[in-house]
């Protein structure tokens, strides 16, 4: 309870420590509206070419790749962010954080806590809703439950491979952009309906690595499709486990990398 | 009771180094050398080294923040990185060179931001506070953002920020790093004060010796990750034979040959007018009355050995070791 709102606290001193730039700000937030629109309209511009894409509709489509948006939008803005670690294990910064009575991870990522983002998270949950009411679903139970934990869950997933492609630093302090192939690229793979990759490819990302279960399964059981490439129905409502497998395995070499951790000199 | 303990603590990191074009081999280098140190609850304790020689190290093992790689290490009777949080609770630490303070907001948010990270009732936290802002004149910046304080405002600032939380133990490194002289002095002032309380034990690394002859009667020197004093300054000086000095001023010159029992001559400047003994171990009334008897004396100064030149000796004459066996990566 106490820890709580000790990070309660730190949150709103995060939100103070921001509005002392009240300009920068301003631009900052609205700037970043673009690319939840472009990951949109991306997708909208493949459609005009085709359409049909993989086997589904636009419409079809944009419920994915807004579910799949919306989910790390949400990653981005509460996660993201922990790709700064870098620059905190070469400056050895890192052990301010670490003499605090509090999880190095979780003040992490409080402090770096970009809220000049909540306006692309806030556009991002709206395009999801529109997509679905274009969609024209079925209401059922699960259904909406579905609609609630799919973002969350996914969040917690691109989450995970945030904090994983960041703890690359402890070992590895010159990693650089390295981590951006498995976030960025992660997005973007999950943006499209599985169909359209081949192989060995959708193997190992699809299911592998689990990307195929956070907007394209999820997307199938809204839609009450079957899955064209033959995964019973239930395999939408998987979500949560590869989550917390994925959550898992990062809070364990976060915690390696923290022994690891080196610190610099004086 | 003790408070720190340490056996056989040792850290080493490995070092990449060039070796031709491209090849690179890796050598392990041992920052911390196997150090067995005891600080007993109420000590100060002063840690001094040359740059480079584990002192901060050693610090950050004791803090949570570096995993030993061997040997036994306990603060507050707990474990400080399998229990970082925990220990977190009992500690303070400042570090001269990074600050702990927020930089966009005044000191005083700061300070009640962390009243709610150490979830210290508000009563003790306003009591604390209280006591820090008239023993380190904190009213005239206490609404300044932190960005905007001068560097010893800011270390000001640290001090009080690493004690709000009543802390058992107080690490300080380098806390006087880059301050003025009034700055420093009150610095030393204050922690003066609260090593005499008696209810906080200090550790502090330094330079700058003048912070421990101010605030430390005990004294550890670490070189090359190994402990090569730990006593007071009193016995460092009597293991490196510093000796206090008698400089007299004379009228006339003092005759060729001339000596004093327990004191020998060591310099002689200004044409003889001016000279100076060493004194070995005896009284210094017996040989300023000898001196009296036989010379005609303008003024005399009794000096103190310089803690500057033991450490400066000291340094020189550690010899760095072998580094430990290389390996081809």
């Amino acid at each position: 309870m106490g820890e709580l709102r000790a990070y309660a606290a730190l949150v709103a001193g995060q939100w103070r420590s921001v509005l002392s730039y009240r300009a920068s700000f301003a631009v900052e937030t609205i700037t970043n509206i673009g690319g939840t629109a472009l990951d949109v309209l991306s997708v909208i511009v493949i459609f005009q070419a085709a359409k049909h894409v993989g086997g589904f509709t636009l419409r079809e489509a944009i419920l994915m790749v807004s579910l799949s948006s919306c989910a790390f939008v949400l990653a981005d803005f509460t996660v993201g962010n922990i790709d700064r670690l870098k620059t905190y294990v070469r400056a050895g910064t890192l052990d301010t954080v670490l003499v605090r009575p509090l999880g190095a991870l979780a003040q992490l990522l409080i402090v770096d806590l970009p809220l000049r983002k909540i306006l692309r998270l806030t556009l991002g949950i709206v395009t999801f809703g529109v997509s679905l009411h274009v969609n024209h679903i079925g209401w059922t139970l699960p259904r909406v439950l579905l609609v609630l934990s799919a973002p969350i869950f996914g969040a917690v997933f691109f989450g995970a491979i945030f904090v994983l492609s960041a703890s690359f630093a402890f070992w590895w302090v010159d990693s650089g952009e390295i981590g951006n192939a498995f976030t960025y690229g992660g997005r973007d793979f999950t943006a499209y309906p599985m169909t359209v990759y081949g192989g060995w490819f959708r193997s190992v990302f699809a299911y592998g690595l689990g990307f195929g279960f956070i907007a394209y399964q999820p997307g199938l059981a809204l839609l009450g499709r079957a899955d064209p490439l033959g995964l019973p129905p239930w395999a939408g409502y998987l979500s949560p486990l590869v989550a917390l497998v994925a959550a898992g395995l990062a809070g364990v070499v976060w915690r390696a990398g923290i022994r690891q951790y080196r610190s610099t000199g004086s | 009771m003790t408070v720190i303990e340490m056996r056989g603590l040792r850290k080493e990191f490995t070092v990449r180094v060039r070796a031709g074009r491209l090849r690179r081999t890796k050598r392990t280098v041992a920052a911390v050398d196997g150090v067995d140190l005891g600080v007993a609850e109420g000590e100060m304790v002063g840690y001094i080294g040359p740059n480079g020689a584990g002192k901060s190290t050693t610090l950050k093992m004791l803090t949570g923040v570096l995993t030993p790689s061997a040997g036994h290490v306990s603060v507050c009777g707990l474990a400080p990185v399998p229990q970082r949080t925990k220990l977190a609770l009992r500690i303070g630490v400042v570090f001269g060179q990074r600050s702990q303070l927020w930089w966009d907001l005044p000191l005083r948010e700061s300070f009640m931001l962390l009243r709610h990270i150490y979830r210290v009732p508000a009563a003790d936290h306003a009591a604390r506070l209280r006591r820090c802002r008239q023993l380190l004149d904190l009213d005239e910046f206490l609404d300044t953002p932190v960005r905007q304080l001068s560097l010893g405002q800011r270390m000001r600032g640290e001090l009080t920020a690493a004690l709000l939380h009543g802390p058992k133990v107080l690490f300080l490194d380098e806390p006087t790093i880059g301050l003025d002289v009034t700055s420093k002095q009150a610095v030393r002032s204050f922690l003066a004060e609260l090593g005499a309380a008696g209810d906080v034990t200090l550790v502090l690394t330094t330079h700058d010796l003048a912070d421990i002859e101010r605030l430390c009667h005990r004294l550890v020197v670490i070189d090359h990750g190994r402990v090569v004093h730990d006593g007071t300054i009193e016995a460092l000086h009597e293991r490196y034979g510093s000796r206090r000095r008698l400089v007299v001023d004379l009228r006339t010159p003092l005759p060729a040959g001339f000596t004093l029992t327990g004191a020998t001559l060591a310099t002689v400047e200004a044409d003889g007018h001016r000279v100076a003994f060493d004194l070995e171990s005896a009284e210094a009334g017996t040989v300023v009355a000898e001196l009296v008897a036989a010379a005609e004396i303008r003024d005399l100064a009794l000096v103190e050995p310089d803690i500057e030149d033991v450490v400066a000796r000291l340094y020189a004459s550690a010899v760095p070791r072998e580094p430990a066996p290389s390996r081809e990566s």
